[in-house]
Protein backbone atom coordinates (compact mmCIF):
# COMPACT_ATOMS: atom_id res chain seq x y z
CA UNK A 1 0.00 0.00 0.00
CA UNK A 2 2.81 2.41 0.92
CA UNK A 3 4.71 1.57 -2.27
CA UNK A 4 1.60 2.37 -4.31
CA UNK A 5 1.13 5.75 -2.64
CA UNK A 6 4.81 6.56 -3.21
CA UNK A 7 4.51 5.74 -6.93
CA UNK A 8 1.35 7.84 -7.26
CA UNK A 9 3.10 10.71 -5.52
CA UNK A 10 6.09 10.44 -7.84
CA UNK A 11 4.01 10.53 -11.01
CA UNK A 12 1.87 13.33 -9.63
CA UNK A 13 4.89 15.50 -8.82
CA UNK A 14 6.40 14.52 -12.19
CA UNK A 15 9.76 13.48 -10.74
CA UNK A 16 12.13 11.61 -13.07
CA UNK A 17 13.36 8.02 -12.67
CA UNK A 18 15.10 6.34 -9.80
CA UNK A 19 16.51 9.44 -8.13
CA UNK A 20 13.06 10.99 -8.17
CA UNK A 21 11.72 7.99 -6.28
CA UNK A 22 13.79 8.76 -3.18
CA UNK A 23 11.87 11.80 -2.07
CA UNK A 24 8.33 10.37 -2.37
CA UNK A 25 9.49 7.14 -0.72
CA UNK A 26 11.00 9.03 2.22
CA UNK A 27 7.93 11.27 2.42
CA UNK A 28 5.57 8.30 2.50
CA UNK A 29 7.67 6.53 5.13
CA UNK A 30 7.73 9.67 7.28
CA UNK A 31 4.02 10.19 6.73
CA UNK A 32 3.19 6.62 7.73
CA UNK A 33 5.38 6.86 10.81
CA UNK A 34 3.71 10.13 11.74
CA UNK A 35 0.27 8.61 11.23
CA UNK A 36 1.14 5.67 13.48
CA UNK A 37 2.58 8.09 16.03
CA UNK A 38 -0.54 10.25 16.06
CA UNK A 39 -2.68 7.15 16.39
CA UNK A 40 -0.62 6.01 19.38
CA UNK A 41 -0.88 9.43 20.96
CA UNK A 42 -4.65 9.48 20.59
CA UNK A 43 -4.88 5.93 21.87
CA UNK A 44 -2.31 5.82 24.67
CA UNK A 45 -3.31 9.21 26.11
CA UNK A 46 -7.04 8.64 26.64
CA UNK A 47 -6.39 5.04 27.69
CA UNK A 48 -4.35 6.25 30.65
CA UNK A 49 -7.40 8.26 31.72
CA UNK A 50 -9.72 5.33 31.05
CA UNK A 51 -7.47 3.01 33.05
CA UNK A 52 -7.37 5.40 35.99
CA UNK A 53 -11.14 5.85 35.97
CA UNK A 54 -11.70 2.06 35.90
CA UNK A 55 -9.12 1.71 38.66
CA UNK A 56 -10.96 4.34 40.66
CA UNK A 57 -14.29 2.59 40.27
CA UNK A 58 -12.76 -0.78 41.20
CA UNK A 59 -11.32 0.79 44.35
CA UNK A 60 -14.53 2.69 45.25
CA UNK A 61 -13.01 6.08 44.62
CA UNK A 62 -13.54 8.56 41.80
CA UNK A 63 -10.28 8.87 39.88
CA UNK A 64 -9.23 11.85 37.78
CA UNK A 65 -12.32 13.94 36.96
CA UNK A 66 -11.09 17.55 37.14
CA UNK A 67 -9.66 18.34 33.68
CA UNK A 68 -12.46 18.58 31.15
CA UNK A 69 -15.81 16.79 31.40
CA UNK A 70 -15.32 13.73 33.63
CA UNK A 71 -11.58 14.34 33.39
CA UNK A 72 -11.20 13.18 29.77
CA UNK A 73 -8.47 15.74 29.14
CA UNK A 74 -6.36 14.58 32.06
CA UNK A 75 -3.83 12.98 29.69
CA UNK A 76 -3.20 16.33 27.98
CA UNK A 77 -2.42 17.89 31.36
CA UNK A 78 -0.10 15.00 32.20
CA UNK A 79 1.66 15.33 28.85
CA UNK A 80 2.10 19.07 29.24
CA UNK A 81 3.50 18.56 32.72
CA UNK A 82 6.04 16.08 31.39
CA UNK A 83 7.07 18.47 28.62
CA UNK A 84 7.86 21.16 31.15
CA UNK A 85 9.82 18.93 33.52
CA UNK A 86 13.59 19.06 33.61
CA UNK A 87 15.38 16.26 31.76
CA UNK A 88 17.67 14.92 34.46
CA UNK A 89 20.61 12.63 33.69
CA UNK A 90 22.19 11.15 36.83
CA UNK A 91 25.88 12.07 37.17
CA UNK A 92 26.93 8.43 37.56
CA UNK A 93 24.80 7.15 34.67
CA UNK A 94 26.28 5.61 31.53
CA UNK A 95 25.30 8.69 29.56
CA UNK A 96 24.93 7.48 25.94
CA UNK A 97 23.09 4.30 26.96
CA UNK A 98 20.86 6.23 29.37
CA UNK A 99 19.93 8.78 26.72
CA UNK A 100 19.33 6.25 23.95
CA UNK A 101 17.32 3.62 25.85
CA UNK A 102 13.86 5.30 25.72
CA UNK A 103 14.09 5.64 21.93
CA UNK A 104 15.03 1.98 21.48
CA UNK A 105 12.14 0.98 23.71
CA UNK A 106 9.72 3.18 21.83
CA UNK A 107 11.17 2.22 18.42
CA UNK A 108 10.72 -1.48 19.13
CA UNK A 109 7.10 -0.78 19.92
CA UNK A 110 6.52 1.50 16.90
CA UNK A 111 7.99 -1.15 14.59
CA UNK A 112 5.07 -3.48 15.34
CA UNK A 113 2.77 -1.08 13.49
CA UNK A 114 4.38 -2.12 10.20
CA UNK A 115 2.31 -5.30 10.05
CA UNK A 116 -0.75 -4.60 12.25
CA UNK A 117 -3.86 -4.58 10.04
CA UNK A 118 -6.34 -1.93 11.14
CA UNK A 119 -8.89 -2.71 8.45
CA UNK A 120 -9.52 -4.56 5.22
CA UNK A 121 -6.78 -2.68 3.38
CA UNK A 122 -5.53 -0.43 6.18
CA UNK A 123 -2.10 -1.94 6.73
CA UNK A 124 1.37 -0.50 6.09
CA UNK A 125 2.65 -3.68 4.50
CA UNK A 126 1.37 -7.23 4.55
CA UNK A 127 4.62 -9.14 5.10
CA UNK A 128 4.54 -12.83 4.23
CA UNK A 129 6.19 -13.44 7.64
CA UNK A 130 4.11 -10.83 9.49
CA UNK A 131 3.30 -12.78 12.63
CA UNK A 132 6.89 -13.96 13.06
CA UNK A 133 8.10 -10.39 12.52
CA UNK A 134 5.74 -9.15 15.23
CA UNK A 135 7.08 -11.73 17.70
CA UNK A 136 10.69 -10.98 16.73
CA UNK A 137 10.61 -7.19 16.76
CA UNK A 138 9.44 -7.12 20.37
CA UNK A 139 12.98 -8.27 21.19
CA UNK A 140 14.05 -4.65 20.67
CA UNK A 141 11.94 -3.69 23.67
CA UNK A 142 13.88 -6.05 25.95
CA UNK A 143 17.17 -4.59 24.81
CA UNK A 144 15.77 -1.11 25.48
CA UNK A 145 14.74 -2.15 28.99
CA UNK A 146 18.15 -3.71 29.69
CA UNK A 147 19.84 -0.58 28.34
CA UNK A 148 17.74 1.66 30.59
CA UNK A 149 18.33 -0.60 33.58
CA UNK A 150 22.08 -0.68 33.08
CA UNK A 151 22.50 2.92 31.93
CA UNK A 152 20.74 4.35 34.99
CA UNK A 153 23.47 2.99 37.28
CA UNK A 154 20.89 2.35 39.95
CA UNK A 155 20.37 -0.97 41.66
CA UNK A 156 16.57 -0.80 41.46
CA UNK A 157 16.77 0.00 37.78
CA UNK A 158 19.21 -2.85 37.13
CA UNK A 159 17.02 -5.30 39.06
CA UNK A 160 14.02 -4.15 37.07
CA UNK A 161 15.86 -4.51 33.79
CA UNK A 162 17.14 -7.99 34.55
CA UNK A 163 13.78 -9.17 35.87
CA UNK A 164 12.13 -7.84 32.77
CA UNK A 165 14.60 -9.57 30.46
CA UNK A 166 14.19 -12.88 32.30
CA UNK A 167 10.42 -12.54 32.12
CA UNK A 168 10.36 -11.61 28.44
CA UNK A 169 12.72 -14.39 27.39
CA UNK A 170 10.61 -16.93 29.32
CA UNK A 171 7.18 -15.78 28.20
CA UNK A 172 8.20 -15.50 24.57
CA UNK A 173 8.01 -19.31 24.40
CA UNK A 174 4.34 -19.83 25.40
CA UNK A 175 3.43 -16.74 23.39
CA UNK A 176 5.11 -18.06 20.25
CA UNK A 177 3.71 -21.58 20.68
CA UNK A 178 0.15 -20.39 21.22
CA UNK A 179 0.43 -18.25 18.09
CA UNK A 180 1.88 -21.30 16.32
CA UNK A 181 -1.52 -22.91 16.92
CA UNK A 182 -3.06 -20.01 14.96
CA UNK A 183 -0.56 -20.53 12.15
CA UNK A 184 -1.29 -24.26 12.10
CA UNK A 185 -5.03 -23.63 11.88
CA UNK A 186 -4.78 -20.98 9.14
CA UNK A 187 -1.71 -22.18 7.22
CA UNK A 188 -0.17 -18.71 6.82
CA UNK A 189 2.14 -16.32 8.65
CA UNK A 190 0.76 -13.19 7.02
CA UNK A 191 -1.46 -11.10 9.29
CA UNK A 192 -4.02 -10.38 6.55
CA UNK A 193 -3.95 -14.05 5.56
CA UNK A 194 -4.81 -15.05 9.13
CA UNK A 195 -7.71 -12.59 9.21
CA UNK A 196 -8.99 -13.76 5.82
CA UNK A 197 -8.87 -17.39 6.93
CA UNK A 198 -11.53 -16.50 9.52
CA UNK A 199 -14.99 -15.03 9.08
CA UNK A 200 -17.13 -12.22 10.44
CA UNK A 201 -19.47 -14.27 12.64
CA UNK A 202 -18.25 -15.50 16.03
CA UNK A 203 -18.51 -19.19 15.02
CA UNK A 204 -16.13 -18.46 12.15
CA UNK A 205 -13.48 -17.02 14.47
CA UNK A 206 -10.49 -19.10 15.40
CA UNK A 207 -11.37 -18.57 19.07
CA UNK A 208 -14.49 -20.71 18.66
CA UNK A 209 -13.08 -23.09 16.06
CA UNK A 210 -12.39 -25.79 18.66
CA UNK A 211 -11.93 -25.93 22.43
CA UNK A 212 -8.13 -26.20 22.13
CA UNK A 213 -7.83 -22.92 20.23
CA UNK A 214 -10.19 -21.42 22.81
CA UNK A 215 -7.67 -22.38 25.50
CA UNK A 216 -4.74 -21.16 23.40
CA UNK A 217 -6.31 -17.70 23.33
CA UNK A 218 -5.95 -17.41 27.09
CA UNK A 219 -2.39 -18.75 27.05
CA UNK A 220 -1.52 -16.24 24.35
CA UNK A 221 -3.21 -13.35 26.15
CA UNK A 222 -1.55 -14.14 29.49
CA UNK A 223 1.85 -14.41 27.81
CA UNK A 224 1.28 -11.09 26.01
CA UNK A 225 0.39 -9.40 29.29
CA UNK A 226 3.60 -10.78 30.79
CA UNK A 227 5.64 -9.60 27.81
CA UNK A 228 4.26 -6.11 28.28
CA UNK A 229 5.01 -6.14 32.04
CA UNK A 230 1.38 -5.61 32.94
CA UNK A 231 -0.09 -6.69 36.24
CA UNK A 232 -0.19 -9.49 37.39
CA UNK A 233 3.24 -9.71 35.76
CA UNK A 234 4.56 -6.22 36.58
CA UNK A 235 7.53 -7.40 38.64
CA UNK A 236 10.02 -5.33 36.62
CA UNK A 237 8.27 -2.18 37.80
CA UNK A 238 6.79 -3.33 41.10
CA UNK A 239 6.41 0.02 42.87
CA UNK A 240 6.53 -1.46 46.34
CA UNK A 241 9.78 -3.37 45.76
CA UNK A 242 11.72 -1.61 43.02
CA UNK A 243 10.26 1.93 43.19
CA UNK A 244 9.62 1.97 39.45
CA UNK A 245 12.08 -0.54 38.05
CA UNK A 246 14.03 0.26 34.94
CA UNK A 247 12.63 3.77 34.46
CA UNK A 248 13.15 4.98 38.03
CA UNK A 249 15.86 7.49 37.03
CA UNK A 250 13.99 8.98 34.07
CA UNK A 251 12.09 12.25 34.17
CA UNK A 252 10.24 14.52 31.80
CA UNK A 253 9.86 13.49 28.18
CA UNK A 254 12.19 10.50 28.45
CA UNK A 255 9.94 9.04 31.12
CA UNK A 256 6.98 9.78 28.90
CA UNK A 257 8.44 7.68 26.06
CA UNK A 258 8.35 4.66 28.34
CA UNK A 259 4.79 5.35 29.46
CA UNK A 260 3.73 6.05 25.90
CA UNK A 261 5.03 2.71 24.67
CA UNK A 262 3.65 0.86 27.65
CA UNK A 263 0.07 2.04 27.17
CA UNK A 264 0.36 1.96 23.42
CA UNK A 265 1.45 -1.65 23.75
CA UNK A 266 -2.01 -2.43 25.10
CA UNK A 267 -3.25 -1.75 21.61
CA UNK A 268 -0.64 -4.12 20.14
CA UNK A 269 -1.63 -6.89 22.58
CA UNK A 270 -5.31 -6.38 21.87
CA UNK A 271 -4.86 -6.25 18.10
CA UNK A 272 -2.64 -9.32 18.07
CA UNK A 273 -5.32 -11.26 19.95
CA UNK A 274 -8.03 -9.80 17.69
CA UNK A 275 -6.16 -10.75 14.51
CA UNK A 276 -5.19 -14.18 15.76
CA UNK A 277 -8.39 -15.32 17.41
CA UNK A 278 -11.29 -12.86 17.04
CA UNK A 279 -11.55 -12.59 13.28
CA UNK A 280 -9.71 -9.26 12.96
CA UNK A 281 -11.57 -6.68 10.89
CA UNK A 282 -14.00 -9.13 9.27
CA UNK A 283 -17.48 -7.58 9.11
CA UNK A 284 -20.25 -10.12 9.94
CA UNK A 285 -22.13 -11.11 6.82
CA UNK A 286 -19.72 -9.45 4.37
CA UNK A 287 -17.20 -11.56 2.46
CA UNK A 288 -13.76 -9.90 2.08
CA UNK A 289 -14.04 -10.32 -1.72
CA UNK A 290 -16.94 -7.82 -1.71
CA UNK A 291 -14.62 -5.27 -0.07
CA UNK A 292 -11.82 -6.04 -2.53
CA UNK A 293 -14.06 -5.45 -5.55
CA UNK A 294 -15.71 -2.24 -4.34
CA UNK A 295 -14.46 1.12 -5.63
CA UNK A 296 -14.64 4.80 -4.73
CA UNK A 297 -16.75 5.79 -1.75
CA UNK A 298 -18.00 2.26 -1.16
CA UNK A 299 -14.38 1.15 -0.78
CA UNK A 300 -13.67 3.93 1.72
CA UNK A 301 -16.86 3.11 3.59
CA UNK A 302 -15.95 -0.56 3.89
CA UNK A 303 -12.50 0.44 5.17
CA UNK A 304 -14.03 2.67 7.82
CA UNK A 305 -16.54 -0.01 8.84
CA UNK A 306 -13.87 -2.71 9.05
CA UNK A 307 -11.73 -0.39 11.16
CA UNK A 308 -14.67 0.21 13.50
CA UNK A 309 -15.22 -3.54 13.87
CA UNK A 310 -11.52 -4.05 14.57
CA UNK A 311 -11.31 -1.15 17.03
CA UNK A 312 -14.45 -2.38 18.82
CA UNK A 313 -13.03 -5.85 19.38
CA UNK A 314 -9.63 -4.49 20.38
CA UNK A 315 -11.19 -2.00 22.84
CA UNK A 316 -13.10 -4.81 24.54
CA UNK A 317 -9.81 -6.65 25.05
CA UNK A 318 -8.16 -3.46 26.34
CA UNK A 319 -10.96 -3.12 28.89
CA UNK A 320 -10.44 -6.79 29.83
CA UNK A 321 -6.70 -6.17 30.35
CA UNK A 322 -7.42 -3.08 32.47
CA UNK A 323 -9.89 -4.97 34.66
CA UNK A 324 -7.38 -7.80 35.12
CA UNK A 325 -4.78 -5.26 36.17
CA UNK A 326 -6.91 -3.82 38.95
CA UNK A 327 -8.28 -7.17 40.10
CA UNK A 328 -5.33 -9.55 40.40
CA UNK A 329 -2.38 -9.08 42.78
CA UNK A 330 1.20 -9.17 41.55
CA UNK A 331 2.97 -12.54 41.39
CA UNK A 332 6.21 -13.26 43.21
CA UNK A 333 9.32 -13.86 41.09
CA UNK A 334 9.29 -17.63 41.64
CA UNK A 335 5.54 -17.77 41.01
CA UNK A 336 6.03 -15.86 37.79
CA UNK A 337 8.57 -18.45 36.62
CA UNK A 338 6.35 -21.34 37.78
CA UNK A 339 3.34 -19.96 35.88
CA UNK A 340 5.47 -19.79 32.74
CA UNK A 341 7.51 -22.99 32.78
CA UNK A 342 5.23 -25.37 34.66
CA UNK A 343 1.86 -24.31 33.29
CA UNK A 344 1.92 -22.10 30.22
CA UNK A 345 4.76 -23.80 28.31
CA UNK A 346 3.37 -27.36 28.62
CA UNK A 347 -0.15 -26.09 27.92
CA UNK A 348 1.02 -24.25 24.82
CA UNK A 349 3.03 -27.24 23.59
CA UNK A 350 0.18 -29.72 24.10
CA UNK A 351 -2.36 -27.25 22.76
CA UNK A 352 -0.52 -26.55 19.53
CA UNK A 353 0.10 -30.28 19.00
CA UNK A 354 -3.60 -30.94 19.63
CA UNK A 355 -4.62 -28.19 17.20
CA UNK A 356 -2.37 -29.80 14.58
CA UNK A 357 -4.12 -33.15 15.09
CA UNK A 358 -7.58 -31.57 14.95
CA UNK A 359 -6.75 -29.59 11.81
CA UNK A 360 -5.39 -32.72 10.15
CA UNK A 361 -8.27 -35.02 11.15
CA UNK A 362 -11.37 -32.82 11.14
CA UNK A 363 -12.23 -31.34 7.74
CA UNK A 364 -13.87 -27.92 7.76
CA UNK A 365 -17.65 -28.09 7.53
CA UNK A 366 -17.96 -31.70 8.71
CA UNK A 367 -20.40 -32.55 11.54
CA UNK A 368 -17.50 -33.03 13.98
CA UNK A 369 -16.22 -29.57 13.06
CA UNK A 370 -19.61 -28.02 13.77
CA UNK A 371 -19.85 -29.95 17.02
CA UNK A 372 -16.44 -28.61 18.16
CA UNK A 373 -17.47 -25.08 17.18
CA UNK A 374 -20.73 -25.41 19.10
CA UNK A 375 -18.91 -26.70 22.18
CA UNK A 376 -16.38 -23.86 22.19
CA UNK A 377 -19.05 -21.27 21.43
CA UNK A 378 -21.07 -22.54 24.39
CA UNK A 379 -17.96 -22.47 26.55
CA UNK A 380 -17.25 -18.89 25.46
CA UNK A 381 -20.82 -17.72 26.04
CA UNK A 382 -20.87 -19.29 29.50
CA UNK A 383 -17.54 -17.62 30.34
CA UNK A 384 -18.68 -14.20 29.08
CA UNK A 385 -21.99 -14.41 30.99
CA UNK A 386 -20.23 -15.51 34.17
CA UNK A 387 -17.69 -12.68 33.78
CA UNK A 388 -20.34 -10.01 33.21
CA UNK A 389 -22.46 -11.29 36.11
CA UNK A 390 -19.46 -11.29 38.45
CA UNK A 391 -18.45 -7.78 37.36
CA UNK A 392 -22.05 -6.56 37.77
CA UNK A 393 -22.32 -8.09 41.24
CA UNK A 394 -19.08 -6.40 42.28
CA UNK A 395 -20.34 -3.14 40.79
CA UNK A 396 -23.64 -3.28 42.63
CA UNK A 397 -22.07 -4.33 45.92
CA UNK A 398 -20.29 -1.02 46.46
CA UNK A 399 -22.61 1.31 44.58
CA UNK A 400 -23.93 2.85 47.79
CA UNK A 401 -20.53 3.90 49.24
CA UNK A 402 -19.58 5.20 45.79
CA UNK A 403 -22.77 7.27 45.58
CA UNK A 404 -21.93 8.88 48.91
CA UNK A 405 -18.91 10.47 47.25
CA UNK A 406 -21.25 12.62 45.16
CA UNK A 407 -21.85 16.17 46.31
CA UNK A 408 -18.74 16.22 48.50
CA UNK A 409 -16.40 19.16 48.34
CA UNK A 410 -14.14 18.21 45.43
CA UNK A 411 -11.26 20.33 46.59
CA UNK A 412 -8.05 18.36 46.87
CA UNK A 413 -6.86 17.26 49.38
CA UNK A 414 -10.13 16.25 50.99
CA UNK A 415 -10.46 17.37 54.59
CA UNK A 416 -12.04 14.13 55.62
CA UNK A 417 -12.61 11.00 53.59
CA UNK A 418 -16.33 10.13 53.41
CA UNK B 1 20.17 -4.13 -5.40
CA UNK B 2 19.05 -1.63 -7.97
CA UNK B 3 17.45 1.70 -7.27
CA UNK B 4 18.37 4.60 -5.10
CA UNK B 5 16.21 3.82 -2.10
CA UNK B 6 17.59 0.29 -1.57
CA UNK B 7 21.13 1.63 -2.13
CA UNK B 8 20.64 4.27 0.55
CA UNK B 9 19.14 1.68 2.86
CA UNK B 10 22.05 -0.67 2.17
CA UNK B 11 24.68 1.92 3.06
CA UNK B 12 22.81 2.87 6.22
CA UNK B 13 22.54 -0.76 7.31
CA UNK B 14 26.15 -1.53 6.34
CA UNK B 15 27.31 1.45 8.38
CA UNK B 16 25.25 0.27 11.35
CA UNK B 17 26.65 -3.27 11.08
CA UNK B 18 30.28 -2.19 10.73
CA UNK B 19 30.00 0.44 13.44
CA UNK B 20 28.43 -2.17 15.71
CA UNK B 21 31.18 -4.67 14.96
CA UNK B 22 33.85 -2.03 15.57
CA UNK B 23 32.14 -1.15 18.83
CA UNK B 24 32.28 -4.78 19.94
CA UNK B 25 36.02 -4.92 19.33
CA UNK B 26 37.10 -1.45 20.39
CA UNK B 27 34.76 -0.48 23.23
CA UNK B 28 36.44 -0.20 26.60
CA UNK B 29 33.49 -1.62 28.46
CA UNK B 30 32.05 -5.10 28.24
CA UNK B 31 28.41 -3.99 28.48
CA UNK B 32 28.87 -1.46 25.69
CA UNK B 33 30.47 -4.21 23.59
CA UNK B 34 27.38 -6.33 24.18
CA UNK B 35 25.08 -3.50 23.10
CA UNK B 36 27.26 -2.94 20.01
CA UNK B 37 26.87 -6.63 19.17
CA UNK B 38 23.14 -6.07 19.26
CA UNK B 39 23.47 -3.19 16.76
CA UNK B 40 25.65 -5.31 14.43
CA UNK B 41 23.20 -8.23 14.48
CA UNK B 42 20.29 -5.88 13.89
CA UNK B 43 22.05 -4.36 10.87
CA UNK B 44 22.58 -7.87 9.50
CA UNK B 45 18.86 -8.58 9.82
CA UNK B 46 18.21 -5.43 7.81
CA UNK B 47 20.61 -6.55 5.08
CA UNK B 48 18.85 -9.92 4.85
CA UNK B 49 15.57 -8.07 4.46
CA UNK B 50 17.11 -5.97 1.70
CA UNK B 51 18.21 -9.15 -0.10
CA UNK B 52 14.55 -10.28 -0.07
CA UNK B 53 15.35 -13.16 2.29
CA UNK B 54 12.26 -12.47 4.39
CA UNK B 55 12.38 -15.57 6.58
CA UNK B 56 16.14 -15.23 7.16
CA UNK B 57 15.73 -11.61 8.24
CA UNK B 58 12.97 -12.37 10.71
CA UNK B 59 14.75 -15.44 12.08
CA UNK B 60 17.92 -13.38 12.51
CA UNK B 61 15.82 -10.86 14.44
CA UNK B 62 14.12 -13.56 16.51
CA UNK B 63 17.14 -15.73 17.32
CA UNK B 64 20.11 -13.39 17.33
CA UNK B 65 18.67 -9.99 18.23
CA UNK B 66 15.87 -11.13 20.54
CA UNK B 67 17.54 -14.25 21.93
CA UNK B 68 21.32 -14.48 21.75
CA UNK B 69 22.03 -10.79 22.21
CA UNK B 70 19.67 -10.56 25.20
CA UNK B 71 21.27 -13.64 26.75
CA UNK B 72 24.76 -12.18 26.19
CA UNK B 73 23.66 -8.93 27.84
CA UNK B 74 22.11 -10.88 30.66
CA UNK B 75 25.27 -12.91 31.26
CA UNK B 76 27.51 -9.86 31.02
CA UNK B 77 25.42 -7.91 33.52
CA UNK B 78 25.44 -10.79 36.01
CA UNK B 79 29.23 -11.13 35.82
CA UNK B 80 30.89 -9.89 38.98
CA UNK B 81 33.22 -6.91 38.78
CA UNK B 82 31.76 -5.78 35.48
CA UNK B 83 31.75 -2.15 36.55
CA UNK B 84 35.48 -1.55 36.11
CA UNK B 85 35.56 0.53 32.97
CA UNK B 86 38.57 -0.04 30.72
CA UNK B 87 40.07 -2.97 32.55
CA UNK B 88 37.64 -5.71 31.66
CA UNK B 89 37.99 -5.52 27.89
CA UNK B 90 41.76 -5.40 27.30
CA UNK B 91 43.35 -6.18 23.93
CA UNK B 92 45.53 -9.28 23.78
CA UNK B 93 48.24 -9.89 21.16
CA UNK B 94 47.28 -7.35 18.47
CA UNK B 95 49.73 -8.83 15.91
CA UNK B 96 48.22 -12.31 16.13
CA UNK B 97 44.77 -10.78 15.90
CA UNK B 98 45.75 -8.86 12.79
CA UNK B 99 47.08 -12.07 11.17
CA UNK B 100 43.81 -13.89 11.90
CA UNK B 101 41.85 -10.94 10.55
CA UNK B 102 43.83 -10.97 7.27
CA UNK B 103 43.54 -14.74 6.98
CA UNK B 104 39.74 -14.46 7.18
CA UNK B 105 39.24 -11.17 5.38
CA UNK B 106 41.20 -11.89 2.17
CA UNK B 107 39.32 -15.08 1.20
CA UNK B 108 36.03 -13.49 2.27
CA UNK B 109 36.60 -10.40 0.13
CA UNK B 110 37.78 -12.58 -2.77
CA UNK B 111 34.54 -14.55 -2.57
CA UNK B 112 32.46 -11.41 -2.21
CA UNK B 113 33.86 -9.82 -5.37
CA UNK B 114 33.47 -13.00 -7.42
CA UNK B 115 29.86 -13.70 -6.40
CA UNK B 116 27.11 -12.16 -8.54
CA UNK B 117 25.33 -10.05 -5.94
CA UNK B 118 22.11 -8.17 -6.34
CA UNK B 119 18.46 -9.03 -6.67
CA UNK B 120 16.99 -7.84 -9.96
CA UNK B 121 13.29 -8.46 -9.38
CA UNK B 122 11.23 -8.86 -6.23
CA UNK B 123 11.61 -12.46 -5.10
CA UNK B 124 8.75 -14.69 -4.02
CA UNK B 125 8.11 -15.31 -0.32
CA UNK B 126 10.58 -17.91 0.87
CA UNK B 127 8.68 -19.35 3.87
CA UNK B 128 6.75 -22.09 2.08
CA UNK B 129 9.70 -23.37 -0.05
CA UNK B 130 11.99 -23.45 3.01
CA UNK B 131 9.37 -25.31 5.01
CA UNK B 132 8.83 -27.81 2.19
CA UNK B 133 12.57 -28.36 1.84
CA UNK B 134 13.10 -28.84 5.59
CA UNK B 135 10.31 -31.39 5.91
CA UNK B 136 10.88 -32.99 2.50
CA UNK B 137 14.29 -33.29 0.95
CA UNK B 138 16.32 -32.27 4.01
CA UNK B 139 14.23 -33.96 6.67
CA UNK B 140 17.06 -36.24 7.81
CA UNK B 141 19.69 -33.48 8.38
CA UNK B 142 16.97 -31.39 10.02
CA UNK B 143 16.12 -34.15 12.48
CA UNK B 144 19.80 -34.95 13.11
CA UNK B 145 20.41 -31.30 13.99
CA UNK B 146 17.41 -31.32 16.35
CA UNK B 147 18.74 -34.41 18.12
CA UNK B 148 22.16 -32.78 18.38
CA UNK B 149 20.64 -29.64 19.91
CA UNK B 150 18.58 -31.76 22.30
CA UNK B 151 21.74 -33.59 23.37
CA UNK B 152 23.48 -30.25 23.92
CA UNK B 153 20.51 -29.07 26.00
CA UNK B 154 20.51 -32.18 28.18
CA UNK B 155 24.30 -31.92 28.55
CA UNK B 156 24.04 -28.27 29.59
CA UNK B 157 21.42 -29.09 32.21
CA UNK B 158 23.60 -31.92 33.49
CA UNK B 159 26.66 -29.68 33.71
CA UNK B 160 24.72 -26.92 35.44
CA UNK B 161 23.42 -29.35 38.07
CA UNK B 162 26.93 -30.51 38.92
CA UNK B 163 28.14 -34.07 39.49
CA UNK B 164 26.92 -36.13 42.40
CA UNK B 165 29.19 -38.91 43.56
CA UNK B 166 26.60 -40.48 45.81
CA UNK B 167 23.04 -40.55 44.51
CA UNK B 168 21.76 -40.53 48.11
CA UNK B 169 23.64 -37.30 48.83
CA UNK B 170 21.39 -34.27 49.20
CA UNK B 171 21.99 -31.56 46.60
CA UNK B 172 22.02 -28.82 49.22
CA UNK B 173 25.21 -30.18 50.77
CA UNK B 174 27.23 -29.75 47.60
CA UNK B 175 27.80 -26.07 48.02
CA UNK B 176 29.94 -26.55 51.13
Amino acid sequence: MLRLIAQRLQSWLNLPGETGAVLPALAVMLGAALLAFVFIAFFAGPVTWWERRVAGRVMSRIGPNRVGPQGVLQWLADGLKSFLKEDIVPAAADRPLFLFAPYLFFGGYMATFVVLPFGAHLVATDLSVGLLYLIAISGLVVVGILMAGWGSNNKWALFGGIRSAAQLVSYEIPSAFSLLAVVLATGTLSMQGIVRAQGGWPWEWLLFRNPLLFGMFFVSFAASLAENNRTPFDLPEGESELVAGYHVEYSGMRFLWFMFAEWGNLWVIASLATVGFLGGWQIPGVRPEVIDQSTGWAFAGWQALSFLVFAGKASMLVLFAIQIRWTLPRLRVDQMMIVCWKYLVPLALLGSAGVLVLVALVPEGSPVDWFLRAVSLGLGLWLIIAYVRKARAAYLADREPYRRLEGKDPWYPPYRLP
Amino acid sequence: MTGTVPTLAFWGLALLTIAGAAGVALSGHMVRSAFSLFAALFGMAGIYALLQADLMAVVQLLVYVGGISVLVLFAVMLTSGIGRVGTDNPSHRPIGGLLVLLAVLIPALGLAFRMPLGIESPADPTVAPIGDALLGRFVLPFEVVSVLLLAALVGAVNLARGWRRDPEERPSEEGR
